[in-house]
């Protein structure tokens, strides 16, 4: 594992770190989010906040697929699962995910069809197996798989399959990163960009923040150095006033994204007028759903879909940790009644939730651990 | 779902332009290489697998660094590692 070492130096980390450090104007505070969930897991695995001043607050963004899912839409996919003859496939972070009467698990141990797959072309494979089924695909997450289902789509119209549908919930990051900006009660001064996200939409689209809201943008990498060395690179910016996109991840982020995948998705995907997201509410434009010339595969048009919105549990604050307002260690049920075994909100579900990630390395109040500047840890 | 895993691409499949057989952390799947039609990757060369498509073209370096992030998140990989065992994409 030679190639690792340059990603996890310790000296290149405490170097980063004095050089951020230098960066800060005194008596003033910062705060940047880390938009994607896979950040917010490297920053909590390896204690990165401890290599930063007091001064840098890192918020944790929306960018977790699973999570921002709203119950409503559970509901829905549970209520598909239980018509007649259908088969309801969904990705194994979804399974746990509580809607208001159990989870896709909980169904499945009552006897209703869920199966389990790595892939919706997985999917595509029980509809052909089984003719005489409907075959339900629980299409989640951002541009990272929207181009999967897209393909998938293709195939079956190509195939000329007949018993293969979509429940779709792909939702786009860009507005919800635009609603954070205009939502009132959070003053961020920069963005770590997305990375995987990033490898489809490349980083032209978040240029209006950088233009619009004079917030600097980094896309960053999942290794500990990449999330160091793009703080600074956001630092610096701020430090001197700049605000463009920047590409700190550029060994696998195209400026110009995956325009294949971008093709697909145009193809056989168009953007909903509007989507609830659990903590950010009804956000325009936001969500992909079927285009009309593919909707034989839509379920929402083969099936009746109840559409029920429904609230989050009360004792829950998912919302507020989702918009970066309140730290996990803050919402009244994390780590008692809400832990990854029995998950209340999403945020505690999916491994990549800024919840989980805080329970799993044992985040569980604010303080920092100067003396850790030490060897980053595998 | 949410990780994107590298694979090192072992063959294309007869008379299937747009599936190749994979090696991820010594389990060998096929996957869909069709997002990366405009520059098809190479037997040898690696790609980042994102729920059975490789969604871009990464060095070996960028492979290794990818697979020891997974490696240290520990329960999400082995379950993503177990998903795609049970994958028999075609």
């Amino acid at each position: 594992m030679r190639f690792v070492d340059e990603f996890r130096d310790a000296d290149k980390a405490r170097a980063l770190s004095a050089k951020i450090a230098a960066l800060c104007e005194p008596g003033r505070q910062y705060k940047l989010m880390e938009v994607c969930g896979g950040h917010t897991h490297t920053i909590y695995k390896h204690g990165l906040e401890d290599y930063l001043p007091e001064s840098i607050t890192l918020v944790h963004g929306p960018g977790c697929p699973v999570c921002v899912i709203p119950m409503g839409r559970v509901d829905d996919a549970m209520h598909l699962a239980s018509a007649d003859d259908v088969i309801m496939t969904s990705f194994g972070d979804m399974m746990r995910v509580p809607g208001s009467h159990g989870s896709f698990f909980d169904a499945k141990a009552a006897g209703t069809d869920i199966r389990m797959v790595y892939s919706p072309l997985d999917s595509l494979k029980i509809a052909r197996q089984n003719p005489g089924k409907r075959v339900v695909f629980m299409a989640i997450g951002f541009e990272t798989t929207a181009p999967s289902t897209a393909m998938t789509v293709l195939r079956a119209a190509a195939e000329g399959l007949e018993n293969f549908s979509v429940f779709c919930n792909h939702v786009t990051i860009i507005p919800a990163i635009k609603a954070i900006l205009d939502s009132p009660d959070l003053r961020l001064d920069g963005f770590i960009g997305p990375g995987h996200v990033s490898t489809v939409i490349g980083c032209q689209p978040y240029e209006f923040i950088a233009r619009d809201y004079g917030k600097p943008v980094v896309t960053a990498g999942f290794e500990p150095l990449d999330i160091l060395q793009s703080i600074y690179m956001l630092m610096l910016q701020v430090s001197q006033g700049r605000s463009v996109v920047e590409n700190q991840y550029a060994r696998v982020v195209p400026w110009d994204g995956n325009p294949v995948a971008l093709r697909v998705i145009g193809q056989t995907m168009e953007l909903r007028p509007f989507f609830e997201w659990r903590g950010l509410g009804f956000i325009s434009q936001s969500a992909l759903r079927i285009k009309p010339e593919y909707q034989r595969f839509d379920a929402e048009v083969l099936f009746e879909v109840p559409g029920v919105r429904v609230a989050d549990p009360k004792a829950c604050q998912c919302g507020e940790v989702l918009k970066g307002v309140l730290k996990p260690w803050e919402c009244k049920v994390f780590g008692t009644a809400c832990t990854p075994e029995t998950p209340i909100g999403t945020c505690m579900v999916s491994p990549e939730g800024a919840c989980a990630a805080y329970y799993n390395y044992g985040r569980m109040n604010r303080h920092r651990v100067p003396e850790a500047l030490k060897v980053i840890s595998r | 779902m949410c990780l994107g895993i590298p694979g090192e691409l072992i063959e294309y499949l007869p008379d299937r332009p747009d599936l190749a057989k994979v090696d991820v952390s010594g389990v060998k799947r096929v996957i869909n290489i069709g997002l990366l039609a405009d520059d098809l990757p190479q037997p040898g060369e690696w790609v980042l697998i994102h729920v059975g498509f490789a969604l871009s073209k990464i060095d070996e370096a960028e492979a290794a660094a990818a697979l020891a992030f997974l490696e240290g998140i520990g329960q999400a990989y082995d379950d993503e590692l177990a998903a795609l065992q049970e994958s028999r994409i075609e």
